[in-house]
């Protein structure tokens, strides 16, 4: 820390960020608590759990939520949530499907196709959702649960609640089934690519500078003239995006609209984005956390089946630790409001 | 000389609340003009209609003897106006150079700009001359603003303000978390910024920074101007009684007083 001489007239800066630092550590932190579930499992079942097969299963079950977690992380960063992520993805891949259907054809052209249209499915929730979010002022909870409903009803509806199994050959083969060198799967690469857009994106880019300032404080962003509503609709657009093309990837990996099978999905993603740093009050976040934050889970449900334990723990599991991280994480804010100066304290509350 | 920024008859009621009850205010180029009154006499209200942040129901604003609508912060910011608002306006997880161009950032050049790269190095270096100018100890460049102590938020958040202003800067009692040293730092910096030639409105509960600092004094009460002075003409005694009520100038505007 800089310390501070010539009774305050000097400037003293240091570069190396305190609150970076921070953040880097608590990032450490769960990559540490990664390592050590793994660890144990691997011990536990050290013919099975640690092998090539069995982690590319593992990476390959992370890619999917992996796409949504970059989406997710930038809504809750505002101080948002999205619950709809799991029905949008279920909408868009029976679009998706019905078109290629519609188009025949078991080459790029129709898997090209279908992926536009999952996009564009995910993209018209997602302004949807912020729309009404940051114009017509209803909670994101109340707006994303009405989504969550209404977008399954909608795939129900258009599928009359059977799923459709019909997907283009290449689509299955190279991206659902595929590697692109030797054991490393097409799907991971391609959600790899999202992550590291999304990390860029969140971390180096104007964009993402407001997305934290609208979750930090909207009013001191509306004061210097962000368009805050516009940067809302933004991002929740984005995650309705990301949800649509991991739409097309569930699609190539399961053969299959899995209609009932997204109902964990959003707790399962928010779980991860919680678990990996990122603060549900808004504000403070990262995408590598996310990723971290979501093998998790997956690795928990892997190694559960592996020892023999009932893998439904997993849920009861995530469940506990989404509120313990939510706790430690209320307990830091609490305790930073007390570090205030007084002085300051009184300022505010005079203020209007 | 006339009026750099000018208002008339500002009105702004919050619910039962008349914040602003045909409020009159006037500052000129190159002025310091302190704004005194109880709490709760307008001030802050005064600062958010003429900032663009909460335009007023009614009234009108000249700049420049032209009557312009400040309908939000972009057009303050266009006409060079900035404000340090009582609550700073800063986000807390934000670090002191984000806060600093949060709005204006400075881009890179060429393509990387238009997809949206910052030019980080270059607003570090900016941030750092103009907290340097403040004597502002902001400690960490780099680290949350929210971590930091009132005085330090208070040092950014003026900076900030300075660095931006071309005409008229409204500082909304910039030194209330103020050490002894910072205090003398923030006046001085008032009386270079109005000998650059910019309007400078100073609101503060402090007498002795308003009679050292100020030309002009205006005091507000009950949501009204109820008396300005030239600050070289008037003493502490008169000032009180205006605030209190005790002493009347403005007679005209009483008829709407219950
Ligand atoms: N957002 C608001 N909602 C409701 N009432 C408000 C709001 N802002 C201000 N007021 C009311 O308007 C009146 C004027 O408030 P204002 O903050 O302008 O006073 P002030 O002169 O700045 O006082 P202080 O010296 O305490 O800062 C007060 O009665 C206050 O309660
Ligand atoms: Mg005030």
């Amino acid at each position: 820390m800089a310390t501070t001489t010539g009774g305050g007239t000097n400037t003293v800066i240091t570069d190396a960020s305190r609150g970076q630092r921070l953040r880097r550590l608590q990032a450490l932190q769960i990559l540490v608590l990664l390592a050590v579930t793994m660890t144990v499992f691997g011990i536990a079942r050290p013919d099975t759990f640690l092998t090539v097969f069995n982690i590319r299963g593992i990476v390959q079950n992370t890619s999917i939520y992996a796409v949504l977690g970059v989406g997710m992380t930038f809504v809750i960063i505002t101080g948002g949530i999205d619950l709809s992520i799991g029905s949008v993805l279920v909408f868009s891949g029976v679009v998706a499907a019905k078109t290629m259907d519609a188009m025949g054809g078991q080459g790029w052209g129709t898997a090209l196709a279908g992926a536009a249209v999952a996009c564009c499915c995910g993209l018209g929730w997602g302004l949807f959702n912020g729309f009404m979010i940051a114009k017509a002022k209803v909670p994101a909870l109340v707006v994303t649960l009405g989504t969550l409903s209404a977008a399954l009803g909608f795939a129900q509806i258009i599928t009359k609640g059977l799923d459709l199994r019909s997907a283009p050959q290449v689509l299955v083969s190279k991206v659902g089934f595929g590697n692109v060198v030797w054991q490393i799967p097409t799907l991971s690469v391609i959600a790899a690519v999202v992550v590291v857009v999304g990390i860029v994106l969140l971390h180096r880019t104007r964009f993402g500078l407001y997305t934290y300032a609208v979750g930090s404080n909207a009013e001191a962003g509306r004061r210097v003239g962000l368009d805050v509503d516009l940067h809302l609709i933004k991002v929740y657009a984005l995650a309705g995006l990301l949800a649509g093309f991991a739409g097309i990837l569930n699609l190539a990996f399961f053969q299959s609209t899995t209609i009932g099978g997204q109902s964990n999905t959003p707790l399962n993603v928010i779980a991860g984005v919680a678990i990996g740093g990122t603060s549900l009050f808004g504000g403070v976040g990262s995408v590598f956390g996310t990723v971290v934050g979501l093998f998790i889970p997956i690795v928990l449900q892997n190694g559960f089946v592996q020892t023999n334990v009932q893998p439904f723990w997993q849920q009861v599991v995530v469940g506990a630790v989404l509120i313990a991280v939510v706790y430690v994480d209320q307990k830091r804010r609490t305790a930073a409001q007390r570090g205030k100066s007084p002085r300051f304290s009184f300022l505010k509350g005079r203020t209007r | 000389m006339t009026a750099l920024l000018e208002a008339r008859g500002l009105c702004k009621e919050y619910g039962q609340v008349q914040a602003l009850a045909g409020a009159d205010f006037e500052v000129r180029a190159g002025e310091v003009v302190a704004l005194i009154g109880d709490n709760g006499a307008g001030k802050s209200t005064l600062v958010r209609a003429l900032s663009g942040s909460e335009p007023p129901d009614s009234g009108t604003i000249r700049f420049n003897g032209e009557p312009v609508e400040i309908s939000s912060p972009t057009v303050a910011q266009a006409l060079g106006i900035e404000t340090v608002f009582q609550d700073l306006a800063l986000a807390p997880h934000l670090d002191p150079v984000q806060n600093m161009f949060l709005g204006r950032e400075m881009m890179r050049p060429g393509v990387l700009g238009r997809l949206g790269f910052m030019d980080v190095t270059r607003m570090r270096e900016r941030s750092r001359r103009a907290f340097d100018d403040l004597g502002a100890t902001v400690g960490d460049l780099g680290g949350p603003v929210g971590s930091m102590s009132g005085g330090q938020r208070q040092g950014i958040a003026v900076a900030r303000a300075a660095a931006w202003a071309s005409k008229v800067i409204f500082l909304d009692e910039p030194t209330a978390a103020l050490g002894v040293v910072q205090t003398a730092h923030v006046l001085d910096l008032i009386r270079r910024v109005s000998a650059g030639g910019i309007g400078v409105v100073f609101i503060s509960h402090s007498m002795p920074h308003v009679m050292e600092v100020s030309d002009r004094i205006q005091v507000m009460r009950r949501g009204r101007r109820v008396a300005t002075f030239r600050t070289s003409e008037t003493t502490m005694e008169e000032l009180v009684g205006a605030m209190t009520g005790a002493f009347q100038q403005e007679q005209g505007q009483q008829q709407g007083e219950a």
